[in-house]
């Protein structure tokens, strides 16, 4: 589904991704872990066409997306829930799920897909007409999460979802990852919450420095201390 | 203060509330442009001019102001994209300086070219028939014309608001000026959007120097003393603030009315008083976001 290969990013001179390859199948949750500053997040932003200068190459279904404006992401079928959800301020709960419709195909049922999302998110579902950023970080992740998932895309990127949230709302959010899963979307998880990422994750890649040095499924990495230890300690 | 009648007070109030509505138009244009691109348009007293001359062209094509008045703030969104596609574009995330300085250049081309074409002397730009003369509005008379700009203010401010409120496509405008960034990632092309609100902003700026026209003809240099004192009213009403624009619009309309009323000579100094007033007390403007500039 996501090909990655030989991908560099650089931050002005900075060469902040060193030569990235990873490889996510179709249906399958890959995690992505490290340290903070090992390069994950700028991974999925340079898939994610957000990096101004990147080389390399990105495909989704064999379709080449790197040097691609970030916005033909969404017809790829990629959906993306940023660092730090990124909600948008002033907008309503509603709005800022519609906006998530707005380029996609489904947009002319936007009434149902919103009814989707209130079926699977119903804590959202009684907050619509709030103002978005006024909700608790849980459901705000929730939303982002809503948002990327409104218009189906086939391939989600989770960038640190479970970052300031409440351990019971990780655990549900966990388990909504294995049912989308199970309803066909591809994931590529980045988490700092490694055990618990790696408890729902078929495979996982180690970053450190810009580059991928290990890389392993998800049991044998979660039993593997020593690597754990040297690459994924706070 | 003694020989102010009440009513000759009512009717200033009535004369600040349409050159108040000049300003208005010209700050929302400005606001809507700051407010999407952080770009400070100084070429938006030029586009002011232009909605005058472009009125002109169109009244002498066709002989009727209600084409004009279509036509004219048509010509400047045109202009306007044009020139965002062409120049400001180019210098997108490079930091408020350098399409602030192009606009300023840009502005002084766009003057020189009227000037070239229309010659250096102010023209005459008649009242139209239609709305000649002066009504009856309970206090005294007042000119019709003077009502009709408020009349169109308010109509352009309605379904503007409409516009942004109402549609989708001002949802991704008012989102697209939060976090441009998020707007891209769902799949919305934003540099389409940025020219379509730098238009939207031009040809609104249009449509204001073809209603100013009348009332005080079309001269190449008009565009440059409003064009400060559209940027007090987008100061005074916060950078980027579609409310603060009309709220502030309003308000220096009524300074201005008022101090001409007492002290004639004293109406620009007013202008800027009140601007460092307001500064003083609330350096973000009325509705401004703190922080917005840093």
């Amino acid at each position: 589904m996501l090909l990655v290969e030989g991908l560099h990013a650089w931050y002005g001179p900075i060469d902040i991704l060193q030569g990235v390859d990873l490889e996510v199948r179709r249906g399958e949750i890959v995690c992505l872990v490290g340290r903070n500053g090992a390069g994950k997040t700028t991974t999925l932003r340079s898939i994610m066409g957000l990096v101004p200068r990147t080389a390399g190459r990105v495909s989704v279904a064999g379709q080449a997306l790197l040097g691609q404006p970030a916005h033909r992401r969404l017809a790829a079928g990629v959906g993306f829930v940023p660092e730090e959800r990124r909600i948008v301020p002033g907008l309503t709960v509603r709005d800022n799920l519609r906006l998530g419709l707005l380029a996609s195909p489904l947009r002319r049922r936007e009434a149902d897909r919103i009814r989707e999302m209130a079926a699977i998110f119903p804590r959202l579902a009684e907050r619509f007409d709030q103002i978005a950023v006024t909700m608790s970080g849980g459901e705000q992740q929730m939303l982002a999460i809503a948002r990327a998932m409104i218009a189906d895309p086939r391939l989600i990127l989770l960038d640190e979802p479970s970052e300031g949230i409440m351990p019971v709302l990780v655990d549900e959010m966990l388990a909504l990852f294995v049912r989308m899963k199970r309803a066909g979307t591809t994931i590529l998880l980045v988490e700092q919450n490694v055990e618990l990422a790696l408890g729902i994750a078929d495979r996982a890649y180690v970053m450190d420095q810009g580059m991928i040095v290990h890389h392993a499924g998800a049991a044998e990495l979660l039993a593997d201390t020593a690597i754990q230890e040297r690459y994924c300690a706070v | 203060m003694s020989g102010v009648s009440p009513d000759l007070l009512a009717l200033q109030v009535f004369a600040g509330l349409a050159l108040g509505a000049v300003y208005v138009l010209l700050a929302t244009g400005m606001s809507l442009i700051f407010g999407m691109l952080t770009v400070v348009n100084f070429a938006h007293g030029a586009f002011y001019m232009l909605g005058a001359y472009l009125g002109l062209l169109a009244l002498d094509a066709t002989g009727n102001f209600w084409a004009a008045l279509v036509l004219a703030p048509l010509g400047a969104a045109a202009i306007g994209m044009v020139a965002e596609r062409t120049l400001i574009r180019r210098l997108y995330g490079r930091g408020i300086d350098y399409p602030l300085l192009l606009t300023f250049g840009l502005a002084y081309i766009l003057v020189e070219l009227v000037r070239i074409a229309f010659g250096t002397q102010g023209l005459p730009f008649d009242t139209p028939d239609a709305l000649a003369g002066a009504v009856d509005i309970g206090v005294g008379y007042f000119p019709l014309y003077r009502l009709f700009v408020i009349a169109v203010t308010i109509l352009v401010l309605g379904a503007l608001w409409l516009f942004l409120e109402r549609t989708p496509y001002g949802l991704i405008i008012r989102a697209g000026a939060r976090d441009p960034e998020i707007v891209r990632v769902l799949g919305i092309d934003v540099a389409r959007v940025w020219l379509v609100v730098f238009g939207l902003g031009t040809g609104i700026a249009g449509l204001a120097g073809l209603l100013a026209a009348p009332l005080q003809g079309a001269s190449p240099e008009m565009g440059n003393s409003i064009l400060a004192e559209a940027f007090v009213v987008t100061v005074v009403g916060g950078m980027g603030s579609l409310l603060g624009a009309v709220a502030a619009g309003l308000l220096v309309g009524l300074v201005v009315s008022m101090t001409a009323l007492v002290a004639p000579e004293m109406e620009q100094v007013a202008i800027f008083a009140l601007m460092a007033l307001v500064l003083l007390v609330r350096p973000q403007g009325f509705f401004g976001r703190a922080g917005l500039m840093s």
